[in-house]
């Protein structure tokens, strides 16, 4: 009697959010799979089944591709680099260092701010001829680059905004990893005679591992999902050279609205993040065992 | 910032890879800082010295005088603080009693729908754009500030959250208060609450933020003045027609960040401990 009183508080407890979770999260991720094997459906016309056949669009679509090879590079590109330097941060300003809040508070102020806006403080940054970017490039001789206008340099740019945005953010987690871990390992450390170097890749980097683990999913998804700036600064353009998948599936859905392809698009991004989860186990059956 | 002593002096000089680490640190930190700074210049100065770096030119405030009348900046302001409180509302209350069930409770399914729940820490409502819009359009809801804030008002990473912090509660102090007579929710209330207080603070922190800088999904599902928060209100600003007006388009972007960034300045400390509680798993 008291243990089916139990059940049903449990029950009513978590209903509300579950109710929430699974009408704009569950329910949306299986339509967006259901949707992809339909037309879009138009005015009185409904949705008919079609099969595999918006996937066979998909294959041929030279614009996907392009977009999801841009991501990749977006992806690699960003990752490693705001890691490292997330990391480097937070060692900084974990030390005895001169000006410590200051440092702290430069990198964590971007975390902050909306990347709607800070793309709009870059945007005057790679303005040519005019922007700071060029004014330096000038200062040493160097020709007025145009670098949102090229196919060439536009990926690399906003590139540059999410690794700036981002690596302070990631900063905050070594941060709190780095104090958290016992000092009398460096102790240890320093009484054997190990140099600076030494003690960083034999004793901390391995114990931040979890969270180096943590970040770098973190990140992935990010750089899924973070597409803000693209809208202020390129519109994906030109010809598409900085457009990320989430970017093209909103043009897809909500310029062009051909919805039907807008989730076979989704379900591509979905089959991603469901990747990264996999590889997040495998990872962590691995990793967690010498924490 | 405390002024190096003789002998810190004579350390650096003795230590070039500590000199490196400092040089280093500062160059990163001037980097990430130049941006904000620029910001600020062409805000406070009038439009022709928004290239040119002369510290004579004169300091003013037309810029944020002229961007504030320019778009219906209040209403966005209004908009945006009604939906991240709403949010913020709803998450607190839905977080805390499911995390209370998942911590304290035992009932047939109570793992399943645990992972449910984690689920949503890899897929987030902000990537399922196409079929939420839909659901919306159902309900009737587009173009309401409710239906941006409905999706993210049960949030996986708050029931995870608590749930770890409600677990750390010692159930001996649930006990005294049951014998006292309490009911579940005067416990939940009374016990587990007032002790999860810094972890409240910390979620609350993390997820105004989000939701004040969040701009894809409002983008998509507002349409007019009424409903739009200051992210689209922003970027529609800046696209039509300021031309190059720099210094204008960054008042109206100091602007929509002040009220985060000043908070953030005045509660340093307190922001980033928020976010580093709210990173620990």
């Amino acid at each position: 009697m008291l243990q089916n009183r139990m059940w049903l508080y449990g029950w009513l407890l978590v209903s509300p959010a579950l109710i929430l979770l699974f009408a704009f999260t569950h329910y949306p991720t299986i339509a967006t799979l259901w949707s992809s094997f339909f037309t879009t459906p138009k005015g009185c016309r409904e949705a008919s089944f079609v099969g595999l056949e918006n996937y066979q669009r998909l294959l041929e679509d030279d614009v996907f591709w392009q977009v999801l090879g841009n991501n990749s590079i977006y992806a690699i590109g960003t990752i490693p680099l705001s890691i490292l330097l997330a990391l480097s941060m937070a060692l900084w300003v974990n030390g005895k260092i001169q000006g410590r809040a200051f440092l702290r508070m430069a990198y964590f102020t971007p975390t902050v701010l909306p990347l709607i806006a800070v793309a709009n403080i870059w945007m005057f940054f790679y303005t040519p001829g005019f922007g700071l970017i060029d004014s330096i490039q000038g200062a040493f001789g160097l020709p007025s680059q145009n670098w949102l206008g090229s196919p060439d340099t536009v990926l690399y740019a906003v590139m540059a905004v999410a690794i700036w945005k981002e690596a302070g953010f990631f900063m905050i987690f070594y941060l709190a990893a780095l104090q958290a871990l016992p000092p009398s390992l460096h102790e240890a450390g320093r009484i054997e005679g190990a140099g600076r170097w030494y003690m960083f890749w034999k004793i901390t980097f391995p114990l931040l591992m979890p969270t180096t683990l943590f970040v770098s999913i973190n990140a992935v998804i990010n750089s899924f999902r973070l597409i803000d700036h693209i809208f202020v600064m390129t519109n994906g353009g030109p010809d598409n050279a900085s457009s990320l998948l989430l970017f093209y599936i909103y043009e897809t859905a909500f310029r062009f609205w051909d919805t039907a392809y807008g989730a076979t698009l989704t379900a591509v991004l979905l089959v991603i993040l469901g990747a990264v989860a996999i590889g997040q186990f495998y990872f962590m059956d691995r990793k967690v065992h010498y924490q | 910032m405390s002024s190096p002593t003789s002998t810190a002096l004579a350390e650096i000089k003795l230590d070039p890879d500590r000199w490196l680490n400092i040089l280093g640190a500062w160059l990163l930190a001037l980097m990430w800082i130049l941006p904000l700074i620029y910001a600020i210049w062409t805000a406070i100065h009038p439009t022709e010295y928004s290239a040119t770096f002369d510290l004579s030119a004169p300091l003013t405030f037309e810029n944020f005088e002229r961007a504030w009348a320019a778009a219906p900046f209040a209403r966005y302001f209004l908009n945006t603080v009604l939906l991240v409180s709403s949010i913020l509302a709803a998450q607190l209350v839905l977080c805390t009693l499911a995390a209370f069930a998942f911590a304290r409770f035992e009932f047939p399914g109570k793992n399943f729908l645990f992972v449910l729940v984690l689920m949503q820490l890899l897929v987030m409502p902000d990537i399922l754009i196409v079929e939420n819009y839909r659901s919306m359009a159902k309900l009737g809801l587009i173009d309401t500030i409710t239906a941006i804030g409905l999706p993210y008002m049960a949030s996986g990473f708050g029931i995870f959250l608590l749930r770890q912090t409600f677990k750390t509660v010692p159930i001996e102090l649930e006990e005294a208060a049951r014998v006292e007579g309490a009911n579940l929710l005067q416990i939940l209330w009374k016990v587990y609450v007032p002790l999860a207080v810094p972890v409240y603070l910390a979620y609350g922190l993390v997820s105004v933020s989000h939701h004040w800088n969040n701009y894809l999904w409002p983008l998509i599902i507002t349409n007019s003045e009424e409903t739009r928060p200051l992210t689209v209100g922003l970027s529609i600003f800046a696209s039509v027609d300021q031309g190059v007006d720099w210094s204008l388009i960054n008042a109206a972007t100091l602007m929509t960040s002040a009220p985060l960034l000043v908070a953030f300045l005045l509660f340093q400390r307190q922001f980033v401990q928020s976010f580093m509680r709210s990173g620990i798993k």
